[in-house]
């Protein structure tokens, strides 16, 4: 059996039998079978449009969920406050093995959740008590911040569904009042503006606003996951609705669903990595020893040519 | 004068006869051969349509009944693209495609494949709907992880965008016409253990 490498020089010209060939009208059959499959496709099935979620749907469908995340970003305490680069430093990020490919990267595109999601927002507001807040926020220290937030997220904590609770012993300093204004700039659609807007006037970056609703506790994972679509449901290539999604990225989810990915710190270095090489080992399988051998072990071929080599036969 | 030298060189590497012949090996005969042409069918249907979409604006085809028709050509094309490469790609393997010098013919393939991942996946992220969202805020971690976030930020929409509908289907294309000379030029690979002497004809 011939692996085939040296025994097909290219300089051999095939001078065996041919059929007629028009590659021109193949390809103009193969447009026209295609084009009608996919207008029938999309006039059978249509495609998903689940309209965007944003901060004011937020604050309006779960507005405790979202006072409890303004709380946590006051606090330190949601995943964009703890994430390290490339939007702060607040972490060193995941590794993979000795390289520390995310801290190394840098802090590219920075992001200071408490100020950049709460302070910053408010100050925009023309409301006297809410400025007043907000400067007894800026001038108090790193430590008393923290000491201020963390009690008052502690005391939403025991009222999940509340959106403000009374501060009797005099420990949230302004963090309520700071939530609660907050609270009603997202309800009216403001804060959305605010945040799509900090940059630039003509916003086409959802860094913040996005990065703000995915700390959320509940509304944003939930609304995801009864749409089958969380990372332990195959997330990242499926798609609302029951259409078939990025299905390529198959291989690409299963090792989020396995271990030791699965239960690892570092899942997303380990599956990216594996993934660059996997690609490169199918880039360069033709000189693999061992796999580019399959083709030759498992006779598939016969099957594709079983035409050619029954005409051989005869 | 070099520039002669360059017009040639190319019509001696490229002859019209290799790049649209009228003849081909008889054992091109398996429907394993559509798979390739078909990708192509189905790439043709994703340019028109996605210029559709390009002219129109991102919004339309929320509010537009006609361009959400277009975006579901847009999307099935997408899916029977990768169904035919797919298969495409499975056949070739089987086939052992990479034999007699063919080893750039496969790879530029298996870019192309690459590329498509992440041209469908740009694609996914200006959807400008909650799919889109929730598949930004997922795969950013990946990127930001492997330091590639810093560079390519999948919360922003403007970047995705311009990747998506400029840079990569020109670098796509590029690939894609790239893999098409490659296969006209070296020719269709020929079947797993027929004998040499079959194709025999004498060196060109």
């Amino acid at each position: 059996m011939s692996t085939g490498l040296k025994k097909y020089d290219p300089a051999i010209k095939w001078n065996g039998p041919t059929r007629p060939y028009d590659l021109v009208k193949e390809i103009v059959i193969a447009i026209l079978v295609v084009g009608l499959l996919v207008v029938g496709l999309a006039t059978l099935f249509s495609s998903p449009d689940e309209p965007a979620l944003s901060l004011k749907s937020w604050a309006i469908a779960e507005p405790a969920d979202f006072v409890q995340t303004a709380t946590g970003e006051l606090a330190g305490s949601t995943t964009s406050a703890g994430y390290g680069a490339p939007y702060n430093t607040a972490a060193e990020g995941q590794v993979l093995g000795p390289l520390k490919l995310q801290k190394w990267a840098g802090v590219r595109i920075p992001i200071n959740p408490a100020t950049d999601f709460v302070v910053k927002p408010l100050q925009i507001l023309p409301d006297a008590a809410v400025k007043t807040a907000v400067d007894t926020w800026s001038a108090a220290s790193a430590d008393q911040q923290g000491k201020w937030a963390t009690a008052y997220a502690d005391a939403l904590a025991k009222a999940p569904k509340e959106t403000s609770v009374a501060d009797t012993a005099n420990a949230f300093g302004p963090v309520p009042a700071m939530v609660t204004s907050l609270l009603g700039m997202a309800v009216n659609g403001a804060l959305d503006g605010a945040l799509t807007t900090s940059d630039t006037t003509l916003p086409t970056d959802f860094t913040k606003p996005m990065l703000f609703i995915a700390d959320s506790g509940t509304y944003f994972p939930d609304y995801a996951g009864a749409r089958h679509l969380s990372g332990d449901q195959w997330g990242v290539m499926n798609e609302t609705g029951s259409y078939p999604g990025q299905s390529w990225l198959w291989l690409f989810s299963f090792w989020y669903q396995v271990d030791p990915f699965k239960s690892s710190e570092n899942a997303d270095t380990q599956v990216m990595g594996l993934m660059a090489l996997l690609s490169f080992a199918l880039m360069f399988l033709p000189l693999i020893p061992g796999l580019r051998r399959i083709p030759f072990l498992i006779p598939i071929h016969r099957l594709i040519w079983r035409r050619w080599y029954r005409r051989k036969e005869q | 004068m070099w520039t002669t030298r360059v017009r040639k060189a190319t019509l001696e590497k490229y002859q019209p006869t290799d790049i649209l012949p009228d003849q081909q090996p008889a054992y091109v005969s398996s429907w394993i051969y559509v798979a390739g042409v078909a990708t192509i069918a189905a790439f043709v249907m994703l340019f028109a349509s996605g210029l559709i979409l390009t002219l129109e604006g991102p919004a339309w085809w929320h509010n537009s009944s006609t361009g959400h028709f277009i975006n579901s050509i847009h999307l099935w094309s997408v899916e029977l693209f990768f169904v035919f490469m797919v298969v495409h790609l499975w056949g070739k393997f089987w086939m052992a495609a990479w034999r007699g010098k063919r080893l750039m013919t496969w790879i530029t393939g298996v870019v192309s494949f690459l590329a498509s991942i992440i041209t469908g996946f740009t694609g996914y992220l200006i959807q400008g709907n909650f799919d889109s969202q929730w598949i930004a805020t997922q795969a950013k971690d990946g990127f930001n992880a492997m330091g590639i976030g810093a560079y390519f930020n999948a919360l922003n929409t403007g970047q995705a965008m311009l990747l998506h509908v400029s840079l990569l289907p020109i670098v796509l294309g590029a690939i894609v016409v790239w893999h098409v000379i490659l296969v006209r030029k070296r020719g269709v690979v020929p079947p797993i253990d027929s004998s040499i002497d079959e194709g025999k004809g004498g060196s060109k």
